[in-house]
Order: structure tokens, then sequence, then C-alpha cells
């Protein structure tokens, strides 16, 4: 018997009391779909393929309960950190319910959406929006499909044809377990919609609010038109003992450009699962990330990009900084289909290994079924180079000032393709005192 | 300044450098000369710090400190610079950064205040000026795509923003073309003055035609075989170093330099 079976009266019980009254009926049949695909599928042992690295039996031994949206509030204080620039639009979610409070208002002009999930779904025109579910496939994915059965509430944007919205839209998502101390589950999901030739800068911020056992099971499909381009930033800041399960799932059309960024710097167990589908002529995609580890979290970074159609290009740029006993996965699947000539695919996967405790598994797996295409990919593991360590000390930099210097080059690689000011200016603030001895380059800054 | 007594040292039991004498006073250069393999380099990484050498005997004396108990960052704040022979390419290092780092770590280790980005910045164009590059490398990293001899002209940049006590020049003169020898013996000659000493190491006279030595010291089989003023150079030149060793002259170490009897 699984875990999850254990469990699944637990998931029962809560999605029989979700609130079925404002719901379509077309959404009442995807959850019941998806929550019965849940429960067939279980969660994924290491024996699946695509989970050999990541055992995520500590989330099935757990009664995640569903988490409300009320029992834990955004304070200021947590709001005033997390505000990147006052002026961009923002949507606070806490555990995935809407906080209209800490979100500045809903926008609903001409064809332009910002707004709350639910406030779409419980609003007019009824019906689900046409791209919602269409894209992130609940049949292999048990963590999918647990999203979707308990589908509620998340953010919804539209960029209409043919605008370019300036401000990034900051989407901030707090997790907080049970006040009693019970461990809860939360599952945002969002749907971005980047209308043809229309251009967009999406922030989404996932942060936990206190200590405790939790997961933020997050799904977000993001739907980029021809000609459109979307620069879209998922940043995972989740507390020490929580969990982050996330699905990134992106349809590129005909045209568009996505540069797409995932860092993950914290949180007990983190996987984002990337998908791109380039499913248009011309479409050009970047997924880059950083992952930042320290004691024993785990974070696993899984892509797939599709090359669906000929002429695209798509180019993945991932490095892991690994401290202590902590472990990173990295995944790139890339599939060329039989038609997708002139596919241009590079990937490359740098890590940086701290300590003897940390460990990395990266694998690239090409699937090319093309044979007029351009796949290249690359991996690294390593550790500081000594001959480097000992040039700036022979410059009479002190040892750890040198490490420190040599640390923060590394992940000043990615940090420096973010393009918003604000939200580069956070994370480097975070990873100065996040990664080792960051507090003396403050000083010799 | 700097004395250097019976110094052995090797790299995995190997022994390179058998007994090294030399004593070096402020405001002196000097050059050491000798064939590759002859423990040029590993004298000059041995002064610097360079932990792969193992020191198996002798001792080094700075400025009345005992050198090799100091850790090559201490000894940079100290007052000792290396210019490297193959200086290290540090992606993702800004080398204003890293120069004014560096410089401030050693202001601030000799109790003077650091400087700020802007004095700091208005300083080091001064100095980019005397190794005729270009001030916008000071926004690059550190010796990233850099070619040989931008790396070594580097090397002199950094020593004149770091203004060290002791300067070792570890074969700063090979791969250079004439033009680019000729600012590296200017921005070493300008760095000469009567409170700082400068070494440097090489297996070539050429540099010496620009950049005249106190004394020349040869360097074979991990000793200092002849000592001499800068005519040594020239008669090196001349005869190889075969024909030095075939003289015979010093099967002994030999001490130069004033101060040592």
């Amino acid at each position: 018997m699984t875990d999850h079976r254990q469990h699944a009266n637990v998931y029962k019980a809560d999605f029989a009391k979700l609130g079925e009254s404002t719901v379509t009926p077309q959404l009442l049949t995807i959850r019941r779909q998806a929550l019965d695909r849940f429960l067939a599928l279980g969660f994924p042992t290491t024996r699946n393929e695509e989970w050999r690295f990541t055992n995520v039996a500590p989330i099935a031994r757990t009664p995640f309960r569903l988490a409300g949206g009320d029992g834990a509030r955004i304070d200021d204080r947590v709001l005033n950190g997390e505000t990147l620039d006052p002026g961009w639009p923002r949507l606070a979610f806490t555990n995935a319910h809407a906080t209209p409070a800490c979100s500045s208002a809903r926008v609903r002009q001409d064809s332009l959406v910002i707004e709350s999930l639910a406030g779409r779904l419980a609003g007019e025109p009824r019906g689900l929006p046409p791209d919602l579910t269409k894209h992130a496939s609940f049949d292999q994915e048990a963590f999918t499909a647990l999203n979707t059965a308990f589908l509620d509430d998340g953010a919804y944007v539209v960029i209409p044809r043919n605008l370019v919205f300036e401000d990034p839209i900051h989407l901030i998502f707090v997790s907080a377990a049970g006040g009693n101390g019970d461990a809860t589950v939360s599952h945002p999901r969002s749907l971005i919609v980047i209308e043809p030739g229309s251009q967009a800068t999406i922030i989404e911020s996932y942060v936990g609010l206190a200590d405790g056992v939790y997961l933020t099971n997050a799904v977000t499909e993001i739907i980029v038109g021809h000609d459109a381009t979307i620069d879209h930033y998922k940043i995972v800041r989740e507390e020490p003992r929580s969990y982050h399960i996330g699905a990134t799932q992106i349809h590129l059309s005909r045209n568009s450009t996505v540069s797409s960024h995932t860092i993950s710097i914290g949180g007990a167990l983190v996987r984002n699962n990337i998908t791109a589908v380039l499913d248009g002529e011309g479409a050009q995609c970047t997924l880059n990330g950083l992952y930042v580890t320290c004691g024993r979290e785990h974070v696993d970074n899984h892509l797939r990009v599709e090359h669906a159609k000929p002429h695209c290009d798509s180019r993945e740029f991932f490095k892991g900084i690994l401290d202590d006993n902590s472990r990173g996965v990295f995944t790139g699947r890339i599939i060329v289909h039989p038609d997708a000539q002139k596919t241009d695919a590079k990937q490359t996967n740098m890590n940086l290994l701290l300590a003897e405790g940390a460990r990395v598994d990266t694998k690239p797996q090409l699937e090319i079924f093309a044979n007029d295409v351009k796949c290249t990919h690359g991996a690294t593991i390593g550790q500081l180079d000594a001959d480097a360590i000992f040039y700036l000390r022979s410059r009479g930099l002190a040892q750890e000032t040198a490490r420190a210097v040599l640390i923060h080059a590394f992940a000043g690689e990615s940090v420096e393709k973010i393009r918003p000011q604000p939200l580069r200016r956070q994370l480097q603030q975070i990873l100065l005192k996040r990664l080792p001895h960051g507090e003396l380059l403050q000083e010799a800054v | 300044m700097l004395e250097i007594r019976n110094l052995h040292a090797g790299v995995n039991g190997r022994e390179i450098l058998k007994g090294v004498n030399l004593s070096v006073n402020a405001g002196e250069l000097h050059s050491i000369m000798g064939p590759n393999g002859s423990g040029k380099s590993t004298l000059a990484q041995v002064l610097a710090g360079r932990d792969t050498y193992e020191v198996t005997e002798g001792q080094v004396i700075y400025q009345g400190r005992d050198l090799l108990e100091m850790a090559p960052d201490e000894r940079a704040r100290e007052g000792v610079f290396m210019a490297f022979q193959y200086p290290v390419e540090i992606p993702g290092v800004n080398t204003a950064y890293f120069l004014r780092a560096a410089l401030n770590a050693k202001r601030k280790h000799h109790g003077l205040d650091e400087l700020d980005a802007v004095d700091f910045l208005a300083f080091v164009k001064e100095k980019i000026k005397l190794v005729g590059m270009d001030e916008r490398l000071l926004q690059r990293a550190i010796n990233e795509g850099f070619s040989g001899g931008e790396k070594k002209r580097g090397e002199v940049f950094q020593m004149a923003v770091l203004e060290p006590a002791l300067a070792i020049m570890d074969e700063t003169d090979s791969g250079l073309d004439i033009d680019a020898l000729k600012i590296v013996a200017n921005g070493i000659n300008h760095m000469r003055n009567a409170q700082s000493a400068i070494i440097i190491v090489t297996h070539y006279q050429r540099l010496l035609n620009y950049v005249v030595p106190d004394y020349v010291h040869v360097l074979i089989d991990g000793r200092i075989v002849r000592s001499g003023g800068k005519e040594l150079a020239i008669e090196l030149e001349e005869k190889g170093y075969v024909g030095i060793e075939g003289t015979g002259a010093a099967t002994q170490p030999v001490t130069a330099g004033r101060g040592v009897s």
C-alpha cells in the first residue's frame, strides 16, 4: 500500500468541502477528473524515471490539509519586503487565496486583465477562460492533477493584442502552515495569456510567511501568441521545512519570444517542472535558472523543451551553488519532432559544489527525430578554482573574501540576466545574506 | 627588506630549490635569470605563498618578519606583490571592483581610510595610463578574454595600483612584442624608488635592455650559481647558461646585495 493511499481520504475529504456554488459544471467535471487521475497515479516514486533523483516520500506520508486563505494573513512587513516597486501592478495571494488588501486594484479595461482567477471564475463572462487547463496536462503528472482537482484561485493575466505593457506584473504567493501546527497544502493556479504582438513582464514570487510544514503545489500556464514577447521570472523562497512543487507550462506560437527565469533559494524540497512547447515557426525560448542550496535542501529543475515546428531556437542555462549536504538535480529533456527541421537547441548546466557533502545529478536527454538540427548540451560540476583563489589572495583579499567573490561571480552570471532592476537588487541582497561570507562583500563593495 | 637563507622547496617531494640565498634591499632592482626548469618560477611562487610548494628548509625574512609564516593575502597586505607568469582569468569579477577591494584591504591593514568608488576611479585611471591600456578594461572581468600581452600589462597595472614594497615579476616579459615590452619596462622604471624593491625573474636578457638591474643572479638547478652587476646579463646573452655553468664560478651559493656579509 503506497503512502498516498493512506492519505487519499484526506485529499478526498478536503475535495468534498470545496465550494461548488460559484463554479461552472465544466470546471466541476475537470476537477473530478483530475482528482480521479491523481488518486489513480498516486505520488510518484523514485522508480518513476522522471522522479529518479527526487524522493517525494516526505510529501506522500504527510497528511496535508487544504490551507485556508484567512488563517494566515500577509502582514505589512512581508508585503513591504516583497514589494519591488509600488508602481507595479501586484496580485497577492495567501495560501492561494487572493488577498485584495495587499494587491493593487484589479485591472479590467478593454481586454487587459490583471485579476485573481477566482474573481474571473465568479464573474462575467461565465465559463472558463478558454486556455485554462488546456496546456498543463495532468494525465501523467500527479502534482498537476492534484493542483487541478483543487483549482480555485491564482493569477489571471491577459495582455491583449499589440499592447506593450511596460511595468512588470508582480504575483506574490505567500504560503504558511496551519496555525495549530497542521501541515497544509495550497494549490496556486495561474493563467497568463500574452496575445499576439504584445509584450509583458511577469514576476511570480513564492515565499513563506513563517516556519512550518507546508506544501505549495503551483501550476502556471503561460500562453504566448504569435509575435508576442514575455519576460517571466519565478522566484522560489520557501521556508526551510516546506515543500514546493511547481509547474511552469509555456506554449509558444510563431515568432514569439520567451525568456523564463527560475530562481530557487529556499525550501526543504523544491521541484520545478518547466515545460516549453515551441509550436510555431521562428519561436525563441530561453530558460534560465539559478539554484542555491544549503543544509539538507533539495532542488530539482526538470526541463522539457519540445520543438514541434521548424526554425525554432531554445536555450537553457541553469547554474547551481550547493553547500553542506544539499542536493541538486537537473534534467534537460529536448524533444525535436520529425518536422522540426533547423532546430537550434543549446543546453548548459553548471554546478559549483562548496562542500564535500553536496551533490548534483545532471542529466541531458536529447530525443531528436529530425535530421537537420543543431543540439548541444554541456554540464559541469566543480569546486572553486584554487588558482583563482590564490590570485585574489595574492592581491590582498582574505581567503574567505576571495571565496565569496568567486561564489558571487558564479551566481552573478545568472543574476545579471534579470532585467527588472528592483528584482535584481532584491535577489542580490538575498544572495549576499544567503551565500557564504556575503557580509565580507558588502564591506568591500 | 628581503633575506632568503638556504631556501629549499619542492613539490610532491621533488626538491626544486636546493638552497637559495639572496638579499634584497629597498631601492634595488634584482634580476634572477636561469634556464627553463631552474626553479625561477618556484622561487617567485614560494615568495608569494602558493601552497602547492612545500618549503623543506631555510628561512625568508621580509621586513624583519618570517615571510613563510604569513598567509598569501597577509603578504600582499604587507606589500609583497607577484606579477603572475600566467595571470588567471576570473569571469564575473569586475576588475575595478576587485582592485578596489584589494587596495582597500591593504589600506585598512595599514590603518588608512578606504577609498570610495569615486576617489578610487580617479586614482586608478591615472595608473592605467602608465601601461597604455584602455580604461574600459576596468569594467571587464579580471583578465577575461585578454591577449597574452594584455594580461602581462594588466599585471604591471595592478602593481602600479597596489604600490608594493616588494614586487616579484615572474616572466613578465615572456610573450610580449617589442612595443608591449617597452611599455612594461617603462611601467617598471616608473615604479622604481628608494622605498621599494623589485625582483625580475626572467629567462631572457631582453627586458634588461630597458630596465637596468642593480644585480643579476643566475639560478641553475635550484641554486644561485653566480651573482653580479648588469654586465652579467650581457655575458649570459653572449655565452648562454651553459657557458656560465661551464665556468664553475660558483658551486657554493653566492649572496649578493648590500648588507650581507
